[in-house]
Formats: C-alpha cells, structure tokens, sequence
C-alpha cells in the first residue's frame, strides 16, 4: 500500500533519537488513526483481545450526534430567517447553519486537541481519543454567536483545569464540554443567557441598532428558548407547541432543540451499547416525577412529560449524563446518579425563575457526587465480605 | 444431592481451531522440563547438576522455604541442562529421557489408612504436592496449613480447553484414588463441580466421597476460583486448596501403583494448529516434539489457553499445570482504518459496537494483534459483565495500580488470580494488562502481609 509506505518512511523522524522527536505523541496519533497498529499482546497477558478499541467507541459517540448536528445546522438557517423576516429556502438555511457553525468546530478542536497533543507529549503518553467527543459537544450546547476567543478560552480552561490537571482522559471529574459551556456561562453571562443568545445574529443586530426586515414580529418571538417562558400560557403565547418542541423548530443551542434528532442518537448509542441504558432510563423517571409533583403541587401548569422535551434536558440526559469517565462507575450508582440528576434538572427549573436551564449545573453537581455515590454502594460489597467472615 | 449453579456473566470465546476428540499422537519421552516459574512464591534449590542420572521421581530441586518439598522428574534420564536468567534465576531442568522408564517406588501399600500428616508427607516426598495450589493467591499449598476445603473443577470452558470428559474418560479410577487422598488431607470435603450442559451422562457421576456442584454458563464458570466464589467464598485468615482434574488423576494413579506417572492427554488447538485434536505428552513435554500440529509462519505456541497462558516458543516445553497446547498466528499487520470500518467481519468483538454478536455461530481466526493502542480507563462498566463474581472489578485494579493493600483486601483480592480476569482483559477497550495489574498485586500482598 503506497500510503502505509509513506507513513513508514517518515516514521524513523519521529521515532527517539530522529529530527522531530518532540511531535512524537502527535505522529502516532495520525498514524493510528490511519492504521490499527501492528503492535501484539504482550507476555503475562491474553494473547487475543477484542476488536473494540476507544476510537471505535468514540466515533459511534460522535456518529449518534450527527443528527443532532444536521438538525441544529438547518435550524440555525431557519430561525435567523424567522427573526429577521428572510424568505429563505432549504438549502439557504443550511448553507447560513454551516457557515455560523464551521468556525465553531475549528476553534474547538483546534484548541482543545493542541492542548491534548501537547500534554501527550509531555507526559510521553500517547494521544487519548477523548477529545474527540468532547470537542464535538462543545458547538452543540454553547450559543452560536459567542465569540471566538471566548470560545477558546472556555476549551482550554475545560481541557487544562477540567482534564490534565487530574491526569488527562479517564481521570477528570466534571465532563469537559460541560465545563467549557460553565466556564462561559459564569464568565461571560451577558453572551450566554437571556432572551436574544439563541438566535444567530439577533444580539449583534439589537446592540448595534441595525433596523432589521420584520422587527415586528420579534416582538412576539424574541428568539427566547421556550425555557424562559415556561408556563403553558407562556408557550402558548409565543406559539410553540409540544410538537415544536419534539421536533426542535425553535430558537435554542444548536444541538439540543430537536428531540427527534436526539433519539435517534440515543437507538444508536443503545443499540451498540455504549452509553448506559440504566443512566438514561432513570434520568428519564427522575425528571418525570419531580415534573409530575410539580404540576399537582401547583408548580408548574405544564405536564411532567413536556418537561423532557424542554431544554436541554434530553441532550444531556443521553449525551453527556452518559459519559462514562464522570458518571457512576457502578451498576447501582448509576441508577442513583441517572435519577437525581433528572430530578435536579427539573427541580431547578421549577424553582429558579432566573435560571431555568437546569440540566448542566445538574449533570455538574452530580458528577461532583458520582464518587460518593460509588463510594457507598462499594462499601456495601465491602460490608457484605466482612460480615460473611464473621458469620462463617 | 448437588446444588445448580447458573452464571449468566462471562464469554465463550467464539476462536476457530477447537481439537477434535481423538488422540492423535502418543509422544514418546524425549525432552522434558521442569520450571520453577510455574510454582508461583517458591525459590528453587538445585538438587542435581548437568550429567546426572535421574529416574522418574527422582527430586530436582526443592523449595529453601520447605525443603521437604521437592519437584520430581517426571521421567528417567540424564539433566541435560540447568537453564537460568538473570541474576543466575533458575529457569528450568531439562531432562534428556533414557527410555528406560526406571522410576522410584514409594510404598503405596497402607496409602488407605494413612492419616492428614502421613498422607502430606507422602505426597511431599513422591513430587505431587506441587500439585495442589493455594487460594488465596495461587501458590503452591502450604503443607503446614489447614485448608477450609478442597475444590476441583471437573468443568473446563477456557477456550479450546481439553473437555475433561473426553481426556480423562479412562482415568475415573484413578481420579477416585486421588480424590480418596485428598480427603485425608481436609475437614471440608473434596469438592467437584460438574458442568450442567452433561451433568447426568458425565462419567465422574461415579466418583464417591465427593460433594457435588453444578455449574451452568460461559467462561469463566469453569475456573476453579469462580467456582469457589459461589460455592463457600474465601475470607480474610481464610485457605483453600485447589487441584486440577488430571493432576488427580496423575494423584491417583501414583497411590494405585506407587511410581510417578505423569503423563496427560492434551488437547492441541487454535486457529494456526494443523488437524487440532488431542496428544498424549509426558509432562514438561518439549515444543519440538509437537511441531506437527504446528501451522507455518509466523506464529505463537502457547502453553496453557489463549487468555491465560504462557507464549513458550517453539523450543519451550509444556507447563506444570496445563493441558492444553493453543497455536496462534501472530499479528504483525496493519490495518488501515480498521477501527472505522463498519462491518470488519474477520474480527470478533464483545461488545456490540461491530455487528459480530449478530452472528452467534461463526468462529474466529483470532490472532494477537492488540487492535488498538493503550489508554488510561475509561469504560467501566463492561470488566463486570465477564466476571461472575460478588467483587467490583475497576475498583479492585485501581486498588491494585495504588498499591493500596486495605482496599485491595477489602474489594476482595483473596478471591481472585489472574485466570479470574482474563476475560476482564480481553474485553478491554483501554487495552490495559489486566493480569499483570493482578499479579503485581498478588506479589505485593505476598511481599507486605
């Protein structure tokens, strides 16, 4: 093959003692992305091993958001033409989706992987594919105006203080592209909530004063995300439906306003079994019956179940309360973690008119707890050993 | 009657190459080895020098712990070379056989009615108490110990193992002599466990002073330490003793006629073994007297089964404890994209991530390629679903890369060696050496408690 001769060619530069020795970390990384290495197993171990390997794992990841994506990107396209009173077609919306979000990607992969490339080489490791996915999130959950250095100091900040800090991939406690979106959340709230983030161009056309085509009608949708009128009145008024909300025709961050998107993700990562069912299922039943006891306690006028359209309840119940570096290692924990951090979510939004985005600082919080929970339910295996002895 | 146990956790290995069952080859004695490396916490001493004469029986070396345990030829001849590593670490004794088959008699007349004591001294002396191990960590038995029980595992689901069924089909009696000198050396019983598939047409169903146990699912339900795991779990203070099912029958056979016969039927198999199928070896048998089931190119001649196993070489010899021979091709390729390709139908995987657990049926050319690099751990939750124990796995290795003995002790260390985790290591997606992070761990409780 002519491009693994190519590879073998250069590959002595690299090796010890060769011209470019530092970028080590980075060369094996392109090249085991472009072969699975001959390497074998080695003595004091199995001799076979499975054909799954991290980046196998991680590309269904990042597969299963590709909907999510495409979605957000047409939608980006249609809400910018709803605000600004544009009579774009299909492909228009796609191609404004594609350019707003293209720069988005490359500041945080570019970012984020420099950082992981370097820090490889550092530590003599070789690169972790974990980025990979973070850095694919990271687009889909921050607003898409924000601006681009922002952007990357939030990536490095949630790359170096959220991951290499605790010893890189495997090691960290919060999920990074969660604390990317915090990090600009706290820093820069101006750029990040209220009603006006959500809809690409709206907040640069408002602070400059730019008269747009339609200003009228914004009076009625104000590019608010249904979050912040939440109340069936409210939704009612600015029009959305449940249906809108299953389908995601709606202002909000690129990947999280289409539930369909997302559950066809959710049948990918399920079918092939790598995201946990048992997290999902039970962030699910959380938000459930803390939305329910809402609604009859006179909460909330809306039904437990619209709750899990809203928000970005469902993207980060199945796309990042999954992840499975922070969340609970053990079996039983994981139903614990999955249930509070739905009802967290749904209890935030109940009660903090402020803020009604719940679903990060819930999936946050309960990565924080996610080693106390296995803590507990290992001490009972623990237990359990100890007593057998005494009772023997 | 016997209790049923059902393992719902764990894989059988779906490796192409399994032996079928007919005796293929009956190797006469040529070159045989005994290393101290298969006897996990003994330091050697030599007993013999290069040129000795030797009878089957006759010690090779002993342990300085406990000289009067000894490690016997298993056939007559002449040392033919004492090989040591570094630091003059003894490696192996090769014995040259004379074909004489000369062995040492040992008064085998009153065997039924020696007490605990005679009976260990018999064993010590004849070369077989290396026979037994010891749970927790493996080792071999301590003769001054009191073992809870004694368990033996008449079941084996390790890939392409020897099916106890077929190779020790004419050994039931001496099994039973075996099994009647364990007894002597236990208050709990001897205890068989016996896989549920041919539970009631088994053969050992004739075995008296026995207690029986059932066991139904995938590998590892067959390892003695899962076994042991269900049946009476080990605790802290506490012992037990293992022995595999054809060093009973080796047991066996030395009190029916009082001479070391060490020979065993293995199984020859994997996916690079030419007509995989069964041989009768002395035991340490050399590589070299194998090679006929050997495939051509570049490939990898393990001692043991493909998860657990010892990559010998062709000039290596046969373990103390295996039976089983598995050949398999090396993985010296690279492929391109590999990990992308949506279907990749020549590879086998656990998990559900390539669509091979569609095809439940088909079988593996499996060769040793790692397919894929190293990574810190990052997936936890799929080490649990092969490993049919009350213990957390990823908790239990992390305890052991600290070196953090109260955990390890905690999490349940004495119940598990390397064999154990197999699977665990297997099915890693990190590629991380689970069973070296297991036997560092065994050494270093070995080393501080």
């Amino acid at each position: 093959m002519a491009l693994r001769n190519m590879v073998d060619k250069v590959k002595p530069t690299f090796e010890k003692g060769g011209k470019l020795e530092s970028l080590h970390s980075t060369f094996d990384a392109f090249e085991t992305f472009l072969f699975v290495p001959d390497r074998v197993t080695r003595k004091g171990g199995t001799h076979v091993k499975d054909a799954v390997d991290l980046k196998r794992l991680l590309i269904i990841v990042v597969l299963a958001m590709v909907p999510a994506l495409l979605f957000g990107i047409w939608n980006l396209g249609q809400q910018h033409s709803i605000v600004f009173g544009l009579d774009w077609g299909f492909w228009q919306k796609v191609w404004y989706g594609f350019v707003r979000i293209i720069p988005l990607y490359l500041v945080s992969y570019i970012v984020g992987l420099g950082i992981e490339f370097v820090s490889a080489q550092l530590k003599g490791h070789e690169v972790s594919e974990g980025y990979l996915v973070s850095g694919f999130i990271i687009p889909l959950i921050v607003p898409v105006d924000v601006p681009w250095w922002m952007l990357a100091i939030a990536v490095a900040f949630a790359v170096i203080i959220g991951k290499e800090v605790f010893g890189g991939t495997g090691m960290n406690i919060w999920n990074p592209a969660l604390l990317a979106r915090a990090f600009l959340f706290f820093s820069y709230p101006s750029k990040m909530s209220g009603d006006t983030v959500w809809v690409g161009g709206l907040n640069k056309a408002l602070a400059g004063g730019t008269p747009w085509k339609g200003g009228e009608v914004v009076d009625a949708l104000s590019g608010a995300t249904p979050l912040s009128h939440a109340s069936l009145d409210g939704l009612s008024a600015a029009g959305t439906t449940p249906w809108n909300l299953f389908l995601g025709d709606i202002p909000g961050a690129v990947g999280e306003t289409s539930v369909i998107a997302i559950l066809i993700g959710a049948l990918i990562l399920l079918a092939t079994g790598v995201a946990s069912w048992k997290i999902m299922c039970s962030s699910v039943l959380g938000a459930l019956l803390v939305g329910w006891l809402g609604n009859i306690g006179g909460v909330s006028d809306i039904p437990c179940w619209e709750m899990l359209l809203m928000g970005g309840f469902a993207f980060g119940t199945v796309f990042m309360a999954t992840d499975p570096v922070t969340s609970a290692q053990t079996e039983c924990g994981k139903w614990i973690y999955g249930f509070l951090i739905g009802a967290l979510c749904i209890t935030v939004r109940l009660f903090n008119p402020g803020y009604p985005e719940g679903m990060m600082l819930a999936i946050l919080l309960m990565n924080t707890f996610a080693p106390l929970i296995d803590h507990y339910v290992v001490n009972a295996n623990v237990k359990r050993r100890l007593k057998r002895a005494k009772t023997v | 009657m016997s209790d049923q146990i059902r393992l719902k956790k764990g894989l059988d290995l779906p490796i192409a190459g399994a032996a079928f069952c007919e005796v293929t080859t009956r190797v006469k004695p040529d070159l045989v080895a005994v290393r101290p490396t298969d006897f996990r916490g003994m330091v050697p001493r030599l007993l013999v020098k290069e040129g000795d004469s030797v009878k089957a029986g006759s010690p090779l070396f002993a342990d300085k712990k406990c000289p009067a345990m000894v490690f016997c030829s298993p056939v007559s001849g002449v040392v033919e070379a004492v090989v040591r590593g570094e630091k003059r670490k003894l490696l192996a004794v090769v014995v040259k056989a004379d074909g004489k088959d000369e062995a040492v008699h040992f008064d085998v007349s009153k065997v039924s009615s020696l007490d605990k004591k005679g009976m260990t001294g018999l064993l010590l002396e004849s070369g077989l108490w290396p026979c037994l191990k010891q749970r927790p960590y493996g080792t071999v038995a301590d003769p001054e110990a009191t073992p809870k029980a004694i368990f033996i595992s008449a079941m084996n689901t390790a890939p392409l193992g020897a099916d106890p069924e077929f190779a020790l089909k004419a050994d039931v009696d001496a099994i039973q002599a075996g099994v009647n000198a364990l007894g002597k050396l236990t208050q709990g019983g001897v205890h068989l466990s016996l896989g549920a598939r041919n539970f009631a047409g088994s053969e050992f169903h004739r075995l008296t002073g026995v207690v029986f146990h059932q066991f139904e699912g995938p590998h590892p339900a067959g390892n003695v330490g899962v076994q042991i795991n269900h049946i009476s779990p080990i605790n802290k203070g506490e012992v037990v003793w293992t022995v595999d099912l054809h060093l009973v029958a080796v047991i066996g056979r030395f009190m029916q006629k009082g001479v070391l016969d060490m020979r065993r039927i293995i199984a020859v198999a994997g996916p690079a073994a030419v007509n995989p199928s069964y041989a009768e070896v002395p035991a340490g048998v050399s590589m070299k007297q194998l090679t006929k089931y050997f495939g051509e190119g570049d490939i990898r001649i393990i001692s043991g089964d493909v998860l657990s196993g010892e990559a010998v070489g062709p000039d290596g010899f046969l373990g103390f404890y295996h039976n089983q021979v598995s050949v398999l091709k090396e993985g010296h390729y690279y492929e391109m994209l590999g990990w992308a390709n949506p279907i990749r139908g020549k590879k086998f995987s656990f998990s559900r991530a390539y669509p091979a657990f569609l095809c439940c049926k088909k079988k593996y050319d499996m060769d040793t390629n790692e397919n894929g690099g190293e990574r810190p751990f990052l997936v936890n939750d799929v080490y649990g679903k092969v490993l049919p124990m009350d213990i957390y796995p990823v908790q239990l290795f992390k305890a052991c890369l600290a070196g953090d003995l109260d955990k390890m002790e905690q999490l349940g260390m004495y119940e598990v060696i390397e064999e154990d985790v197999a699977l665990c290591e297997y099915v890693c997606p990190s590629k991380i050496e689970i069973q070296n992070i297991i036997r560092d761990g065994i050494n270093l409780m070995m080393k501080e408690l």
